[in-house]
């Protein structure tokens, strides 16, 4: 356990109940896997001695030894190849791109290997691997510390895309993508690392500890892929959001009076269509909200999927909040960032009709 | 041109001008070939250094080029694997067989079985040679020329065919482009289209077989026009910062289908060298030299097996064919290489020594080739009976969803659904015999 987690100790101190922020949750995830399995490892630019610049992989090196928990050079597409001959060989490599704005380097063995190693050899080889990949933006990372590059991942045929937003389901959700037969891209909306975002800059963020959503089991459990989870229950619309933007819609909601059926996503593949389509029969209307770029973001694939299955049922146009199209900018952060204006404006207009 | 910063110098400035340079081969179609700047060392002339010695005392042979065979077809020096008769005359059979194979599988491109094809003429020791001297089970991840490994390996050539006629015997369900094998029994990696991609990929393999203390080691093969390749590079980088139990082989061929090698930086250094930046252990060898081949493999994977680190090897030698079927060499290069090729041919050369050493005959070959032919087509009418490309006779249509995930997913299924529908009504009285895979 870190330091970090001992200062994030539950309230309740010398009950059974344990508060993780998320980097714990995931620290606590790895560590579970690693010791039911041998065969998971973890690799990536500082992982080891130093646990990871957002420490997410802290004292796993100790207890595991440098074979499974290691450094590695700075080579996406080596971290990426290698980790494709290692499930290859029969491991289960969780590689770390240290941040998301990173991978593109190892695009090409994503894309054109983990993903169709199982097609193109009809299933004689698999690479079972995990890329874990802090991603998003909001903590003034500029440019090519910010991105949410979801959309690329959720385009590429054989590849699963996991984004939790909260401490229990980040662990729950990494387990199950380790112990997954097929190559998972898990993006860790760093944002909220630490506690969840209610979009507004200038307002404190609270801890994960002070939010039931933190409460971490001890060992293993697993949260199914393709299961979305119900964050909030209302009868106005319908909000599909993940990561990030779980939180920031929560507040707005909050904060404007709206009863909207708020759904976490968690896996945009495989994706919970059912859970989206039974909350959008009932609302009858559909906000999608992302921090990614607009076009040819996943929201258009949301926007497409609920305009085909439940045209019948919308009583207004479905809406999307997004990220402008341009680059993360630095100093313009804010303006950037898709916060309670744009997504109040939104409900607004949902709502009006 | 692009514009000059606000004061600087444009007009008038007395700096000289710069120019760029663009690679050109020496030979084109028409000319005639001198390839006596290509230096070729006596056989048997370079020094054979201890498997576990630092790379930093083998520079030398990232330079030269490892010869056994000589011109008077005896084996020289210390590089001489001295290999049994039996050995040496199954070698000279796999490299028949393969290319027989190569003949039969070209031919079967032309007549329309299937849509492409590739030969590896003149290359044959570079993978039948390297595979003889790895265990069964070290595994490989081959390029696309390596048919030889598999036909070293015992791989059902059933299977090969099939594969390439994409028919209902295809193991691979039709989805890989001809000569894309894969088979895990055989420790045979699936091949990929883009190119060097295996490369690092084979690093990791050997990474996770020392991570689990295991005694198998991993080789990959690799064109000289791919070293280009960023993939390369990162595995090179792996391989020495791990140490990692994997052979490096590069196929220096002379020709990235219409690129020479100068596209890949041929003119500055031989390609063995690359392995003196990262700390590597590199050889050339002359890839045309069967037991040169063998020997440059049995180093490198005793190194490796010994954990001390990894090799890359340059295997220098020439595509006597187009590039594939789609290629047509005559467009780019002169017809005069292949005729002057300094190294002269590896199955000529293996076969002419194994007769110097009076273990073979003129008439033995005559009846070897003519038995690899007769298998090769007897094999071929095999694979013909279970389809060829574009008559019909494929992998059922639901397989087209499969193996995509572990476990179909909704999208999936849909999609699925739809595609069966979609053949229902193109096809209302089943598929038409010709141009349409069922």
């Amino acid at each position: 356990m870190s330091d970090t987690a001992t200062q994030n100790a539950p309230a309740s101190e010398g009950t059974s109940e344990r508060r993780l922020n998320m980097i714990e949750a995931i620290n606590d995830a790895l560590d579970v896997t690693m010791e039911r399995d041998d065969n998971v490892i973890i690799m990536g630019e500082d992982v080891g001695y130093f646990g990871g610049v957002f420490r997410c992989t802290a004292g796993l090196q100790d207890k595991y030894g440098k074979t499974r928990v290691f450094d590695t050079p700075i080579s996406e597409c080596g971290i990426i190849a290698a980790a494709v001959g290692m499930g290859a060989y029969g491991l289960r490599p969780v590689p770390e791109i240290q941040f998301a704005d990173y991978i593109y380097p190892g695009l090409d063995q994503l894309i054109s290997e983990a993903a169709r190693l199982r097609y193109r050899s009809a299933g004689e080889y698999i690479a079972p691997m995990t890329v874990r990949s802090p991603f998003g933006g909001g903590i003034f990372g500029g440019q090519t510390h910010s991105q949410s590059p979801e959309a690329i991942f959720t385009h590429v045929s054989g590849l699963k895309t996991v984004i939790p937003a909260t401490p229990y389901d980040a662990k729950g959700l990494l387990i199950s993508c380790i112990e997954d037969n097929d190559p998972v891209i898990f993006f860790e909306p760093k944002r909220i690392y630490n506690g969840p975002f209610s979009g507004y800059y200038d307002k404190p963020v609270q801890p994960w500890k002070n939010f039931d959503a933190s409460v971490v089991p001890e060992g293993y459990y697993k949260i199914p892929l393709g299961k979305a989870r119900q964050v909030t229950e209302g009868e106005q619309l319908t909000i599909l959001a993940y990561g990030t933007m779980v939180h920031v819609v929560e507040a707005v909601c909050k904060e404007k009076g709206v009863e909207a059926d708020i759904l976490d996503l968690r896996t945009l593949v495989p994706l919970d269509i059912e859970a989206i389509e039974a909350s959008i029969e009932r609302t009858g209307r559909c906000l999608i909200v992302h921090e990614a770029t607009r076009t040819s973001g996943f929201g258009a694939e949301l926007s497409a999927l609920v305009t085909e299955r439940c045209f019948y049922h919308l009583e207004a146009p479905v809406e999307r909040v997004t990220g402008f199209d341009t680059p993360y900018p630095h100093s313009l952060e804010w303006a950037y960032f898709p916060g309670p204006i744009r997504i109040g404006e939104a409900i607004d207009t949902i709502l009006k009709d | 041109m692009a514009d000059r910063p606000e004061g600087s110098a444009a007009k008038g400035d007395n700096r000289p001008k710069l120019s760029l340079h663009v690679p050109e081969p020496k030979y084109r179609p028409g000319d005639a070939v001198d390839f006596s700047h290509i230096e070729v060392p006596e056989a048997g002339t370079t020094p054979r250094p201890d498997e576990a010695c630092d790379p930093a005392e083998m520079r030398d042979l990232a330079f030269g080029l490892v010869r056994v065979l000589g011109d008077d077809n005896q084996a020289h020096g210390p590089w001489d694997p001295k290999l049994d008769a039996d050995t040496l005359r199954a070698m000279l059979g796999h490299m028949a067989m393969t290319r027989a194979f190569d003949e039969r599988m070209f031919r079967g491109q032309r007549q329309g079985k299937t849509s492409f094809y590739m030969k590896c003429t003149g290359e044959e020791a570079t993978s039948v040679s390297a595979s003889m001297a790895l265990a069964a089970d070290d595994m490989v991840f081959p390029s696309y020329r390596q048919q030889g490994i598999l036909i070293q390996r015992g791989y059902p050539m059933i299977e090969m065919i099939n594969q390439i006629y994409s028919n209902r015997g295809d193991k691979l369900k039709g989805r890989q482009l001809p000569i894309m094998y894969s088979s895990r029994e055989h420790s045979f990696f699936t091949i990929s289209g883009n190119l060097a991609t295996q490369t690092p990929q084979a690093v990791g393999w050997a990474m996770a077989s020392a991570m689990k203390g295991d005694s198998r080691i991993a080789a990959t093969w690799v064109g000289e026009g791919s070293t280009a390749e960023g993939d390369f590079h990162s595995a090179c980088t792996f391989a020495t910062v791990y140490n990692a139990p994997v052979i490096l082989n590069v196929i220096n061929n002379q020709w990235a289908i219409s690129s020479f090698s100068g596209f890949a930086g041929a003119e500055r250094t031989t390609f063995a060298a690359r392995a003196l930046g990262y700390g590597l252990a590199g050889l050339r060898v002359d890839g045309n030299d069967a037991l040169a081949c063998y020997a440059a493999e049995q180093w490198a994977a005793n190194r490796a097996r010994a954990n001390a680190g990894p090799t890359l090897i340059e295997f220098f030698t020439y595509r006597a064919e187009g590039h594939s079927t789609s290629d047509d060499p005559t467009g780019y290069r002169s017809a005069q290489e292949r005729e002057e090729w300094p190294l002269g041919d590896p199955v000529m050369r293996l076969k002419n020594h194994l007769i110097a050493i009076g273990e073979w005959d003129e008439e033995r070959q005559e009846k070897m080739d003519l038995e690899a032919a007769e298998h090769v087509k007897k094999v071929t009418k095999e694979a013909e009976a279970n389809g060829i490309l574009g008559h019909g006779l494929h992998h059922p249509f639901r397989t087209m969803f499969e193996d995509v995930f572990e476990e179909l997913p909704w999208h999936l299924k849909e999609q699925a659904e739809q595609a069966v529908r979609e053949r229902e009504t193109k096809f209302p009285e089943g598929l038409p015999a010709k141009g349409v895979q069922g």
